[in-house]
This record gives structure tokens, C-alpha cells and sequence, in this order.
């Protein structure tokens, strides 16, 4: 029956949702990472997300969605003077990754509750199945 | 009497109903997804279709496969009119998705009870007692 593909849609948001909030783990986990040259640094990772609306081959209503790439943020390193840390280069300077915790406080929110409403998707439509089945008695 | 017309309209709407959540929950899952434009049906204009029948392709050999299998044409799959589209192009309000989900879902167990009334008017009447 056609119902259970909101299983599958709203499983697959419930993925990426969660592979985005790894991606956040993973950018404050490595916020504090330095090193000593810019190739080397970590940069902030964001998820870029893609609609699947072909896969069933034909006018599928519902969409799922799935994680097309990750790209790595373009803003710069955080150069810093530390002749004293060991992980300085001949110059003194030590590079902090240019993850900005307020932005991904934010973007853990915004992924956990994206996250709950598929996951409230999902109750309501294993509600209506429910009752579509007791139909009749 | 066939029992087709004994359960009126209702077998339509559950069928729509249920695509419609479909709908709903593919714009909740692509609610993060650059580009992504929100779209529904328009429910009213979809079940007076329906109930003067689909459009079938005509067939003149009975090798021929109907192509309608209970999907509703792109067509008839309407795009939402953004309130505040987003800057990456994405036109998913959730809060509105939202209730739209939960309306639906409201009216999907309307219908359901409707066609239970008239599953349990037909039951009665066959065992007569």
C-alpha cells in the first residue's frame, strides 16, 4: 500500500538529519584543532542535502531526501601568534579551524528538530495505518 | 447495488488523503534542502476528477498497459506559494507543512470513520438482524 512510503520518506529525512548532526559533532569536536599550516587545519564541514525525486521511476509523489556532499567552508583560518605552542611553524603561527560554535549551536537545533517532525511524520502515519486496518470491525 | 456506490465517495477520498500525506511528508523530509520547492494537491479539484472518472488511455489490443495506477498526474501536483522563501531557494514552511499534515491526517480518519459507518450499515443489513 501507498502509506508506507511515508515511511521511507520521512526515514530518509530522519538520515540525513542525523548525518547532519554528525557533521555538527565533528565540527565541535575539532573547533579547538590546531595545527601548523593551513592545509592541514580542519575546516567547518557542512552537508548539502538533494531531493530524491526519481528513484521509483515515474510521477512518485512522495520525495525522500539524501545527502548529495559535504563541502568544507570557505571562510578563513583563524591565524594566530603563538611562538610558545608546539605546534607552531618557523614564523610563530598556529591555525585554528574556522568553525564557529554560535553557528553550529544553531544548526544543531535546527537539525534535531528537523529531525523530530519525521520522526512525528512517522507516528502520525503508523496512526492512520493503525486505524485503516482495524476498518470494518 | 454495487458496492462501489454503497461506500460513496469515501474510498476516493481515503486514497487521496493518503497520497496527500505523502506529499506533506515528502516536504517535511526536504525541509534543509537547497532548491526544493514545497508542492500539495489540490484536493477539491483532484477528488471532482476522480469522481467522474480517471482519464484512461484508450486501448485497442489487450497487450496494452494502462499507465494509471492510482498516481495523481504532475499536473495536478500544485507548487506551494512561498510566504518567506529562503535565500537557497527552498519554499518548505515547516510549521505550515506541519498543519497541513496534521489536518490531513485529521480528515484522512474522518473519512476512515465514514467508511466504517458504511462498512457496518452494509454489515447489518447482510446479517439482518
Amino acid at each position: 500500500m501507498s502509506m508506507f512510503k511515508i515511511f521511507d520518506t520521512a526515514a530518509s529525512g530522519m538520515s540525513a538529519q542525523s548525518l547532519r548532526l554528525n557533521l555538527v559533532a565533528s565540527n565541535m569536536a575539532n573547533a579547538d584543532s590546531v595545527s601548523s599550516s593551513i592545509g592541514e587545519t580542519y575546516k567547518a564541514r557542512q552537508p548539502v542535502f538533494k531531493a530524491v525525486i526519481d528513484e521509483m521511476g515515474g510521477e512518485n509523489p512522495a520525495v525522500g531526501v539524501r545527502m548529495a556532499g559535504v563541502v568544507e567552508s570557505k571562510a578563513p583560518l583563524i591565524k594566530e601568534y603563538a611562538p610558545n605552542h608546539s605546534m607552531a611553524d618557523e614564523e610563530g603561527y598556529i591555525f585554528r579551524p574556522n568553525v564557529n560554535m554560535v553557528e553550529e549551536m544553531a544548526n544543531m537545533i535546527s537539525a534535531s528538530r528537523s529531525y523530530q517532525s519525521n520522526v512525528e511524520v512517522t507516528s502520525a502515519a503508523k496512526q492512520m495505518l493503525i486505524a485503516t486496518i482495524r476498518m470494518g470491525q | 447495488m454495487n458496492f462501489d456506490d454503497a461506500l460513496g465517495i469515501h474510498p476516493q477520498a481515503l486514497q487521496l488523503r493518503a497520497r496527500r500525506a505523502e506529499v506533506i511528508a515528502g516536504n517535511l523530509a526536504n525541509a534543509d534542502t537547497p532548491g526544493f520547492k514545497a508542492r500539495d494537491i489540490d484536493f477539491h479539484k483532484v477528488l471532482a476528477g476522480e469522481m467522474q472518472g480517471p482519464v484512461r488511455m484508450q486501448t485497442t489490443s489487450n497487450k496494452h498497459i494502462q499507465t494509471d495506477n492510482g498516481l495523481i498526474p504532475p499536473a495536478q501536483m500544485l507548487y506551494r506559494s512561498p510566504t518567506q522563501p529562503s535565500i537557497d531557494g527552498n519554499t518548505v514552511d515547516t510549521e505550515r507543512e506541519h498543519t497541513a499534515f496534521a489536518s490531513n491526517s485529521l480528515e484522512y480518519q474522518a473519512s476512515l470513520r465514514f467508511l466504517n459507518g458504511k462498512v457496518s450499515g452494509l454489515r447489518s443489513a447482510i446479517k439482518g438482524d
